[in-house]
């Protein structure tokens, strides 16, 4: 089988943009980025740039032929600064070079003059000064106000969380090759080559149809990839169009760190009321979103956030609000989670700081507050085959909460020099695109005549194993081998007008329109058979890759029946959309039913802390995951560790910021530190909660973002073993809790 | 520009290039051998990784090492091996079996690297040892999987492959008989002595010991500069013993330096040191003279030899002068080395029986990071008091720190809590980090005294106890 994309991955076989042989006569593109986080540009010399003899041109903004614009949701972001910079790094020319040494060398030539303005880097000084990408949105349910004077307890506080860089192990890409007639060929590391391939018609103001994008898959994304590919293709286009030669341009390491935005930061003020059993009676919490200089996705993001600030949990009474905020960083971007990690992290802070002012174990409060079947969101949607309880209650009965508790605690008592902690994490993750138009997929499936299937849909493989499922999707319709099955590329040329492939919905969408397609092919395959059977199409199924008959294998096998269907001059081929029943939204109530369904899962978290040195390690993550039908098992087991690895770093090790003229401190791969093998917790313990789900493709359930929000377990188990050290600390919920911050807590020097 | 003669994958090749620039944008652009990865460009991730192999008495010697931190002019009658040579013709070895087997890759891109670094760790490897197969995997980032299924994947090929390899010295040919490798490696050494010497490099080039920071930091000025690399200087690459002194010659790697059995009995604290140093990938790459060179305030190799008062041999012209390493240091990356001069060994004493040596380093993440602060103590205690003391600090000052004060403070004190308290707070005086990257002052200050606590109760078990310092 070496279709299969993993044999081609430990052989090095696997293509990915920069990979692709140079076509001849193809130009290296590198981007002139910005020095300054704001100010007006008041020289721009390229003059001195164009001296090398390898040096074809540079490119500004007034160079390109159509809207100098690539903002999606909002049209806020240039593709290459004219007047003003708005964040280091933001592309202000573009150097086409014969070879990257000669485009790194001019690059340097290049005379940026900037006039510094005030830069705002805080999401709170930007609210304050009114910057903010949309008014401010509310999700409320209850009477807030009312419900304070019957708790038994109310807590307030601060909650920050940090950047997240993607790391994505194959940067930002593109290679753009003129075709005839004005029309060009990109192949781009993108999750959304729609969106890719209407920037760059816009751009070159050239319709949708003269640009063909083409992805065969990224080396990871992780939302990194859903609108920030963008401006890479488009200027790699720019290049191409302008000199009628192929353009490549990949970012280094460097520049993708410093020119693509990350996780947005947010800072957050809840307040949060308990009666005395521990039932929360009211939420009320205000997001301060760092959005960066551009919308990007950011008002999306914001209001996923919304979508999950009770969590895994019912709260009658729940106020939440949400300001996205301008300021002079990186757009910050899609990624895992989209937002929702953010919020879920400030709920379980109120929840900690409640559970202690009410003097219950944090556990007992969390249970006591979650989701049952039948109860609604602050958006208006109810549960339905909610697992929230199931996948607890299983965790508790496998894992023993208690027992790992009480064995944390009679280590405590017996080390000084140690200390451990253990957090139980519910998840509660709503799928589909919260803009319900997104939630549409199509698949393109032809079966050759000798038998082979090659099928294209609009998801982008990027390491999340959509092609398997889709393979394993069209195998099973078929019932022929997966070996016979081949994924095409994901390109704008057969299927088009793609969403992007994100928010866990790829193979919801694309598996539901391929499997369509499938059938409309098998059906019409099945009507030859029956005619050469001389039986019912209702009797003949496919399996095996033999026609059965009630069950009874026939003596028509796969290859004949394709041969005869193609000779009886039968289309071969189908086209087919789907779109997910049953979803609105109403954003002047904000209300409505958002998601097709929601996944749920229980993780518990063990941690050690070395007292004395502030380092710590993760012990364990034992969890228990609601998959619905799995398609693929290995793939979703590896989403799963992958995810929760992804999110422990979030809050341990993954620290990004900027100094106080808004330069990115960490902006090598030296300087942020991503988990390698040693870092990951000792043991994964991943049990899955497999139940057909309704609501999805072959009862499956999306898996992509969901596992990501275990991680934050690992916060709050470090947490409780810092005040198994220091009782008497008072929370300080600032993610990430990097060495540094576990040190200086420790010590008592920070607070 | 330097013409050299290599074996790539199962072809000899004869290459003119810059003998600075990178084996990794060779591989890719020149030779379009794409199996091998940039993610990151300085030794980083190990998306790149490569086997190095170097003609020994019976046959080659390969390691794994980062393309991109592998200057061409390394590849000078040696073996490079890339993905690409590791590939049977058709199917896959049993170390890409099992990471299939267990769907580990995702968007593999890390994957060949992986594979690459697997391959290194077997031909390198005692009995396959699940533990030490992922060890060496430390320089291996993935950013998909979380690891956990390349954990499986690699217990399963060391359960599979321990019978199959025997000692060492056939360890090329057992590999290929349990298809690790292809065949064309039992033909390399042959083909490697079949090329043609190279041409001498030109007398004036400038003598570069690994190039693990050069090429990230100054990999244009590398590329313009004439070097040759101090591993064509078998007379820089040995360990020996003389009647006082370990002397390490300056083109030891940090991984020759860490598995040497006479390193580890003179200087205890040293394996720990190596362990942590960069990955096992730079490690294969970062040599002894470089890291002293390269004068960061936070090397890990200085502030441990530093502790050991150990002392440099400097050569030039045939000649040779002695300057201990505490003198070397003047200032922010200004050392004692004058122009064409070279760290050829360095010379340590064996800590007197009885003395405890111990190297400490906090960093952000264990391994492959750059320590926030580092430290190492060569302590001895006698009747319950500190006899003698010798202490070095990374990371809070211009240059690897020597804690003189500290260190003089403690001899004649008591093995008290009050004694590492009162020295902590003349440490605190001694030093003068500032607030960057790896961290703020404050806490880089508080780092130095929980290192030194940390010192003391490896030193003297019986007479502290941890309560006191947390």
């Amino acid at each position: 089988m070496r279709t299969d994309d993993l044999h081609l991955h430990v052989r090095g076989e696997s293509t990915y943009v920069d990979d692709l042989p140079s076509p001849a006569g193809c130009l290296v593109a590198l981007p002139v980025g910005s020095p300054e986080a704001h100010g007006r540009i008041t020289k721009l010399d390229v003059g001195g740039a164009l001296g090398g003899s390898e040096v074809v041109t540079v490119l500004t903004a007034a160079d390109i032929p159509g809207q100098n614009q690539i903002g999606a949701i909002i049209q806020d972001e240039p593709l290459l600064a004219a007047e003003e910079v708005h964040h280091v790094g933001q592309p202000v020319a573009l150097v086409l070079a014969e070879s990257l040494a000669a485009a790194r060398a001019a690059r340097k030539q290049v005379v940026l003059e900037i006039d510094p303005l005030p830069a705002v880097l805080d999401p709170r000084e930007a609210a304050a000064q009114g910057q903010l990408l949309q008014p401010a949105r509310t999700f409320a349910i209850g009477d807030v106000d009312a419900a304070w004077e019957s708790c038994a307890v109310v807590a307030e506080g601060r909650v920050e969380t940090g950047a997240q860089e993607h790391f994505y192990l194959e940067t930002q890409s593109a290679l753009a090759v003129p075709q005839e007639d004005r029309t060009l060929l990109v192949h781009s590391s993108t999750q959304g080559p729609t969106a890719v391939q209407k920037a760059v018609s816009l751009a070159l103001d050239v319709p949708m149809h003269a640009v063909e994008v083409d992805v065969r898959r990224l080396g990871g994304a992780f939302g990194g990839k859903e609108d920030q590919a963008t401006p890479w293709a488009c200027l790699a286009a720019l290049g191409a169009d302008h000199t009628r030669r192929p353009v490549r341009l990949v970012l280094d390491r460097a520049d993708d760190v410093v020119m693509t935005g990350k996780r947005h930061p947010y800072s957050s003020d809840f307040r949060i009321g308990l009666d005395g059993d521990g039932k929360v009676l009211a939420y009320e919490v205000t997001y301060y979103q760092n959005a960066g200089a551009a919308a990007d996705l950011s008002t999306a993001i914001l209001e996923r956030s919304l979508f999950h600030s009770t969590g895994s949990y019912h709260v009658p009474n729940v106020k939440a609000t949400a300001f996205s905020c301008r300021t002079n960083i990186t757009p910050n971007t899609a990624f895992r989670g989209f937002g929702g990690p953010q919020a879920m992290f400030v709920i379980e802070a109120a929840l900690e700081k409640g559970a202690r002012a009410l003097g219950k174990p944090l556990h007992q409060v969390q249970r006591a507050n979650l989701l049952n079947e039948g109860d609604v969101f602050p958006y208006g949607m109810h549960t339905e085959d909610c697992k929230a309880i199931r996948c607890w209650e299983e965790a508790d009965a496998v894992f023993g909460f208690a027992d790992l508790t009480a064995a944390a605690a009679r280590h405590n008592a017996a080390h000084a020099g140690t200390k451990k902690g253990v957090a139980v994490m519910p998840v509660c993750f709503g799928i589909s695109f919260t803009n319900t138009a997104l939630n549409q997929a199509r698949a393109l499936v032809h079966v050759y005549h000798d038998g082979s299937v090659n099928v294209s849909t609009g998801a982008v493989e990027m390491g999340q194993g959509v092609n398997r499922k889709m393979r394993s999707i069209v195998a099973g319709v078929f019932g022929i081998d997966t070996g016979r099955i081949r994924l095409d590329t994901t390109n704008t040329g057969r299927v088009a007008n793609t969403s992007p492939t994100a928010a866990s919905t790829g193979s919801d969408l694309n598996g539901a329109a391929a499997k369509l397609a499938a059938e409309m092919v098998c059906a019409r395959l099945l009507q030859v058979a029956a005619k050469k059977l001389d039986a019912d199409t209702g009797e003949l199924a496919i399996a095996g890759g033999i026609v059965v008959r009630d069950g009874a294998p026939t003596e028509l096998g796969w290859d004949e029946l394709v041969q005869a269907a193609y000779w009886s001059r039968t289309d071969l081929s189908a086209h087919a959309h789907f779109a997910t029943p049953d979803l609105h939204f109403d954003k002047t109530s904000e209300k409505g039913r958002p998601f097709a369904y929601h996944v749920y899962g229980t993780a518990v978290t063990e941690v050690t802390v070395d007292c004395l040195r502030g380092t710590y390690r993760v012990d364990a993550v034992r969890l228990v995951h609601d998959l619905g039908r799995s398609i693929d098992l290995a793939t979703d087991r590896g989403q799963i560790e992958g995810g929760l690895v992804q999110g422990i770093g979030w809050l341990t090790l993954e620290e990004s910021d900027h100094d106080s003229e808004g330069r990115l401190r960490h902006d090598t791969a030296s300087k942020y530190k991503v988990p390698d093998f040693d870092s990951v917790p000792n043991v994964m313990d991943v049990r899955l909660l497999e139940d057909p789900n309704g609501r999805a493709v072959l009862g499956s359930k999306a898996v992509g973002e969901p596992p990501f929000m275990y991680g934050i377990g690992a916060w709050f188990a470090l947490w409780d073993a810092l005040r198994a050290a220091k009782p008497d600390l008072n929370a300080v919920h600032t993610a990430p809790l990097t060495p540094e911050r576990m040190l200086l807590l420790l010590a008592g020097e920070e607070d | 520009m330097m013409e050299l003669r290599l074996l790539l994958n199962d072809r000899p090749v004869v290459l003119r290039a810059a003998a600075g620039r990178s084996t990794l944008s060779w591989l890719r652009e020149t030779r379009e051998l794409t199996g091998t990865k940039e993610g990151c460009a300085e030794g980083e991730c190990g998306a790149c990784a490569v086997l190095l192999g170097e003609p020994t008495a019976d046959g080659i010697a390969y390691c794994a090492v980062p393309a991109c931190l592998l200057p061409l002019g390394e590849l000078a009658g040696r073996h490079l091996v890339t993905i690409e040579g590791l590939n049977h013709p058709d199917g896959l070895g049993p170390v890409q079996q099992a990471l299939v087997d267990q769907g580990a890759p995702q968007c593999g891109f890390c994957f060949p690297g992986i594979v690459v670094a697997l391959t290194g760790y077997f031909l390198t490897c005692g009995r396959p040892d699940p533990v030490a197969a992922v060890a060496a995997l430390d320089g291996n980032i993935c950013r998909c999987t979380g690891y956990a299924s390349t954990v499986r994947a690699v217990e399963n090929i060391c359960r599979e492959l321990a019978p199959h390899l025997n000692a060492t010295s056939t360890r090329v040919a057992d590999l290929v008989t349990a298809r690790v490798l292809p065949g064309h490696l039992n033909a390399a050494p042959r083909a490697l002595s079949a090329l043609a010497a190279d041409a001498g490099s030109a007398p004036a080039a400038t003598l570069v010991g690994g190039g693990t920071d050069l090429l990230v930091q100054r990999p244009d000025e590398l590329a313009a500069a004439e070097v040759v690399f101090a591993s064509c200087r078998p007379d820089l690459r040995t360990i020996t013993r003389d009647l006082t002194d370990l002397i390490i010659g300056g083109a030891v790697t940090v991984s020759e330096l860490g598995r040497h059995p006479d390193v580890a009995a003179c200087l205890p604290d040293a394996p720990e040191m190596a362990a942590r140093f960069g990955s096992t990938l730079v490690r294969n790459r970062a040599t002894v003279a470089g890291n002293l060179v390269n004068a960061s305030p936070i090397a890990d190799l200085a502030i441990l030899l530093l502790a050991h008062d150990a002392e440099l041999v400097l050569e030039r012209d045939g000649g040779a002068r002695r300057l201990p390493l505490r003198a070397f240091y003047r200032g922010y990356k200004d050392i004692d080395l004058a122009p064409g001069e070279i760290v050829a060994a360095v010379r340590v004493r064996p800590p007197a029986a009885g003395t405890v040596t111990n190297f400490e380093k906090i960093s952000k993440r264990r391994n492959l990071d750059i320590a926030s602060v580092n430290g190492a103590a060569v302590l001895r205690v006698d009747n319950d008091a500190f006899a003698a003391a010798d202490l070095t600090v990374g990371g809070v000052a211009p240059v690897p720190f020597v804690a003189v004060k500290t260190a003089a403070f403690l001899v004649g004190k008591p093995v008290t809590a009050k004694t590492l308290h009162a020295a902590a707070d003349v440490l605190d005086q001694e030093i003068a980090p500032i607030d960057d990257v790896r961290g703020s002052a404050r806490y880089k200050r508080l780092a130095a005294r929980r290192i030194l606590f940390a010192h003391a109760l490896k030193t003297a078990p019986n007479l502290l106890s941890v309560e006191a310092f947390v």
